[in-house]
């Protein structure tokens, strides 16, 4: 059997070792790794003898992700019996992540539990004695993969999944309940309940999808919007946290990337400030809070930090007020968003003021753009932001991604139930939907049968005549 | 005195009995029914009803392919339902109250109308068995009969073991002789044997309760009926009523549970969870201080009563005082105490999709000898026995059908893929495709195939092809044909929907959820079409329908479709699961018994998991 396709995993554990492997097996597998592999000597990989190791850089667009060792096997002499390329990378999570989307960028699928195996032995490198610990492998792997999948995912999340799921198997009975069993004095499904249900289940997937895409996201860095009226320090600000940042970045290739002007890296976090050309014009009289602009670029950020002088915030009671009712609307207007407020160019206070303005705005960080103090606080502040899952970091995603379709799809199906639900929609047809969500939940904590309907019935209610 | 040799055997009387041996006369073979007590066939043991919910569209289905129950139903109607009509169009479930008197009669008059059909009065006490294929029956007088194929629908008489309190006899019914033999050979033979029990209530007389002090259910004010053919629709109707029980019937009852056989370890098989027996209603959710109780009468001329809801093997003096202290049950006089039947059945995991045994060719199981329960379950399996009976002995391709394609389907599949461990009943959610199998479109879907396997009629096809045509051409209609504005949000103000502001196509106002036909109709183009082309009530349905659901049944299509994939997978028949060792131990084990056809059946068996469908994979080398 000849595969079409040429797919991409990693071969070792997941979490953080020393090194990571990642397999890419196909009959596209070399040329695809030699498109981003630049190797030490020079050369194309593609050239390259069977069972050959090679030192180089994997590069995408002249960024360096890391530095690699690639082993090529040609096939049929490998593994699965196709073309396989195996990239010795850091062990970093965020590395691991990175190359695997690299990879599915330039046209790889994620391999599918057990892939690799399956695939060599339907290429007849196993023999028929080997058949059997094949399949026991296999079944391992599911078993595996499985547990692992649910492990990744944020612990919390994973359970909060389960429950949802077993929420809504609920509901679906009582829904079923209703349809099979209308004659019967029984109580059916309370519609706000339900609702109420959906919503929250809406809420959960969607920071979960979120996460994930946030994941994505960190390639190019978390963007983070600095907004505040004309002269509060904007751009003072956004050059002190990037001028600092140039010195610690270190040129170790394969472990940072090639620096960009307006990007900054925090524990290995990359933060990515949005219109920062806007911010630098020192003439920007037009801008303040509430103009169009200003929203464009919050719309885009996943970090907000709103920016005011502490002069101005010292002046009037009004004036803080003021602010805060700024901040309040913000956030009302952009929930999913983090906002921070932050109160520039403490230097200029007079002795003893500061201690008296934090008392009064607990809520806000103090800095002085200007003297580089309070920055490292700041800085912690938005790590603190990823680590809390507030905003997200990498290593929850990459071998998620069926979740992450899944999810998708789940949600795109709970939100036509909840449509339906407000329309009035019969159960019948609510049904219809809830079952494509169970279904797709179920691609993430199990299997899912009728039979759980109907035994869930069964237990719960009185049911007969 | 019998045939030289028969085609097709059948043993049993009932449901399923009567389905099976029309079904294969009418295709053509020469056909015996062979049953204890010719009075009794067709007799309705339990309620006197047809069809409710998931039952009433097997009805449909039956008819639709050409069988009975359809027919008889109607034509003994007492009263006639579409529940759930105010749900989505797959749940409408068609439901009949009938002259439990006049339901056997018309189905004794049916069989007796059918040529190709002979009877016979005895009970069969053995199988002629050669080799592993069947050769006929051995009666109780030691006659012999030679068959071809035998269909096998004892309902509850195999070793049928009655319990009333602490009373316990021999019976396949009250009154009737259990049958005894054919298990034990069957056991000898290979087979497996299992015991299930179910429940009736007591039968009363009419003339003794209080109608008053109860809460009448009339049927509907426009009745319609089960079959696609020109049968009759009901012009008066008889109503039901309901009661309830109270704390104080329920006291009464828990004084009888130390003598009850459910509670004192008599009965041992297991019951139906989904019609449980008062006893065990009121044990199993202490905390309701009542229980509903129809009240349904047997026909249109006799006094006795069925007091639906109030199954119970509690001893007859426990009934009786329980059912006194019921409103409008204070004077009532009894016909016949209830009764719990415990009866021999075969794990129906040991049927090929035909409904063939696996272990003995031509020989089939139809009804609760497949530890099914309920009339609807029981008819559409004899019918498809009865069918792939005669189509095997002709040497003809089996006739099976696919969960998405009919309740039938699903009812076989889940029997032989799954088995059961209670008596299985039909519930729309056992259907994964609920929205494509309606009651409304069971001709469309299964006329067609009943017809090329020659047992639906001419008539019943040309009858379905007008009317699938007739819908398509008035879903056409909407689709093509612009409304007026104005007319149109005058509908709209009505039903409280947004008005439009322009013209358009009138499919895409109909679509809304709250405009139905009815308001279709108040456009004149739409009711001068109607007119013009004599459209039926029928035909409206089916476009409404159409036009209504097409999102979901077309989301449901193709979610079928794609399961369709693994349906097509193969695995060969004598594939040796034993020698997977990477399957789970249980997986191997009950794919080795049930031996699916495919990937999809295999994936569909409890206990075997998505690793072990993997592993199946690999093995056949997807």
């Amino acid at each position: 059997m000849i595969s079409q396709d040429t797919i991409v995993a990693l071969a070792t554990a997941p979490g953080t070792g020393a090194i990571a492997v990642i397999r890419v097996s196909g009959p596209d597998a070399i040329s695809t790794t030699s498109q981003v592999f630049e190797p030490v000597r020079g050369g194309s990989l593609t050239k390259a003898s069977s069972h050959t190791v090679h030192l180089g850089y994997l590069k995408e667009d002249g960024r360096t992700l890391d530095q690699v060792l690639v082993t090529v096997f040609k096939g049929p002499n490998s593994y699965t019996g196709e073309h396989v390329t195996e990239i010795s990378c850091h062990g970093s999570p965020y590395i691991q992540q990175e190359i695997i989307q690299l990879f599915l960028r330039k046209g790889c699928r994620m391999a599918e539990a057990g892939e690799f195996t399956l695939r060599a032995f339907l290429n007849g490198k196993l023999d028929l004695s080997q058949a059997e610990a094949v399949a026991d492998l296999i079944a391992s792997e599911n078993a595996a993969s499985h547990q692992l999948a649910l492990q990744q995912m944020r612990g919390g999340f994973s359970n909060e999944i389960k429950n949802l799921r077993q929420e809504l198997l609920n509901f679906a009975s009582l829904i079923e309940l209703e349809l099979d069993f209308a004659e019967e004095d029984v109580e059916f499904a309370d519609k706000k309940q339900f609702s109420e249900l959906l919503t929250r289940i809406q809420q959960v997937f969607r920071n979960l999808i979120d996460s994930f895409a946030l994941g994505n996201v960190i390639k190019t860095g978390i963007p983070i919007a600095i907004v505040g009226e004309p002269n509060v320090g904007k751009s003072t600000l956004l050059n002190a946290l990037l001028n600092e940042e140039r010195a610690i970045v270190s040129p170790i290739p394969g472990t940072t990337r090639d620096t960009v002007e307006d990007e900054l890296v925090i524990g290995g976090i990359g933060f990515r400030f949005i219109d920062t050309a806007g911010i630098r014009e020192t003439v920007d009289v037009v801008e303040s809070i509430g103009i169009r602009k200003t929203h464009e670029k919050i719309e885009n950020a996943r970090l907000v930090i709103y920016l005011v002088d502490a002069k101005e915030v010292n002046l009037t009671q009004e004036k803080r007020k003021e602010v805060q009712g700024r901040l309040a609307l913000l956030k009302d207007q952009y929930p999913g968003k983090e906002m921070l407020l932050v109160v520039n160019k403490v230097d200029a206070l007079e002795d003893g003021v500061l201690s008296r303005l934090t008392e009064e705005i607990p809520n806000a960080l103090f800095i002085s753009a200007k003297e580089n103090k309070g920055l490292d606080t700041l800085k912690d502040q938005f790590l603190n932001l990823v680590n809390t899952g507030a905003l997200t970091s990498g290593d929850t995603i990459i071998s998620n991604t069926r979740h992450y379709n899944a999810l998708i799809r789940a949600t795109e199906e709970i939100r036509k139930v909840q449509e339906g639900l407000e329309s009035g929609l019969s159960g019948d047809l609510l049904a219809v939907d809830i079952r494509q969500a169970l279904y797709h939940l179920g691609e993430i904590t199990g299997e899912i049968t009728t039979d759980d309907l109907l035994g869930n019935i069964f237990a719960n209610f009185c049911i007969g005549k | 005195m019998f045939e030289k040799e028969y085609d097709v055997v059948v043993v049993g009387g009932g449901h399923a009995g009567a389905e099976a041996v029309a079904a294969a006369a009418n295709m053509g073979s020469k056909a015996l029914l062979v049953t204890m007590n010719l009075q009794t066939i067709g007799q309705m043991s339990c309620n006197p009803a047809m069809g409710g919910i998931a039952k009433g569209q097997i009805v449909r289905e039956i008819d639709a392919l050409g069988g009975y129950s359809g027919i008889v139903s109607d034509k003994s109607a007492i009263q006639f339902k579409m529940l759930n009509k105010s749900k989505g169009p797959a749940m409408w479930s068609p439901r009949s109250q009938n002259d439990r008197m006049r339901f056997a009669e018309e189905w004794r008059m049916m069989l007796e109308g059918t040529p190709n059909v002979d009877f016979y009065q005895e009970m069969v006490v053995g199988l002629l068995v050669k080799g592993n294929r069947i050769a006929g029956v051995r009666t109780s007088l030691g006659l012999d009969i030679k068959a071809k194929s035998v269909v096998l629908t004892n309902g509850t008489f195999l070793n049928g073991l009655i319990h009333i309190g602490e009373k316990q006899f021999g019976g396949g019914r009250a009154g009737e002789k259990a049958a005894t033999g054919i298990t034990e050979q069957l056991v000898d033979l290979g087979f497996d044997s299992g015991r299930m029990k179910t429940g009736t209530p007591p039968r009363v007389d009419g003339r003794s309760l209080d109608y008053e002090r109860m809460i009448p259910q009339p049927g509907d004010q426009f009745p319609e009926k089960f079959s696609y053919l020109d049968t009759p629709v009901l012009k008066t109707q008889r109503d039901c009523f309901m009661t309830h029980t109270s704390k104080e019937v329920h006291e009464i009852l828990k004084e009888g549970f130390d003598r009850s056989p459910m509670f004192n370890g008599r009965i041992k098989s297991i019951g139906p969870r989904y019609c449980p027996s008062i006893e065990d209603k009121i044990n199993r959710f202490a905390e309701k201080d009542s229980h509903q109780i129809f009240v349904e009468p047997e026909g249109w001329n006799t006094v006795e009563v069925y007091v639906n809801g109030f199954s119970t093997s509690l001893p007859e003096d426990v009934q009786y005082k329980a059912l006194r202290t019921v409103r409008g049950f204070e004077k009532v006089k009894f016909f016949r105490p209830g009764y719990a039947i415990e009866y021999d059945y075969f794990p129906p995991t040991q049927l090929k999709h035909t409904l063939e045994t696996k272990i003995i060719e031509n020989l089939y199981f139809a009804g609760q000898i497949n530890g099914t329960t309920g009339y609807e379950e029981a008819a559409s399996q004899g019918l498809m026995a009865g069918i792939n009976a005669h189509l095997k002995i002709h040497d003809k391709e089996p006739f099976t059908l696919q969960r998405d394609e009919a309740y039938i389907g699903v009812l076989i599949d889940d029997l032989i893929t799954k088995g059961t461990e209670e008596p299985y009943r039909m519930f729309t959610s056992r259907a994964e495709y609920r929205t494509l199998l309606r009651q409304d479109n069971a001709d469309l879907r299964l006329t067609p195939k009943g017809y090329e396997i020659g047992l639906a009629s001419e008539e019943r096809m040309r009858k379905m092809e007008e009317k699938e045509r007739k819908s398509k051409e008035f879903v056409e209609f909407f689709r093509n044909t612009s409304f007026d504005p104005t007319d149109m949000n005058q509908i709209l103000e009505e039903v409280e929907s947004a008005p439009v502001k322009q013209a358009d196509k009138m499919f895409k106002v109909f679509s809304r959820p709250k405009v139905s036909m009815e308001h279709m109709l108040q456009l004149k183009e739409v009711s001068d079409y109607v007119k013009e082309r004599n459209i039926d009530r029928e035909v409206m349905e089916q476009a409404e329908i159409q036009v209504k659901y097409s999102g979901y049944i077309e989301k449901e299509k193709s979610n079928a479709d794609k399961l369709q994939r693994l349906e097509n997978i193969r695995i060969p028949d004598n594939f040796d699961y034993t020698k997977l060792k990477s399957l789970s131990f249980e997986a191997r084990e009950k794919l080795q018994t049930i031996r699916p056809v495919t990937i999809s059946q295999a994936s569909r068996i409890s206990g075997v998991s998505p690793s072990d469908i993997s592993v199946l994979l690999v093995f056949l080398g997807r």
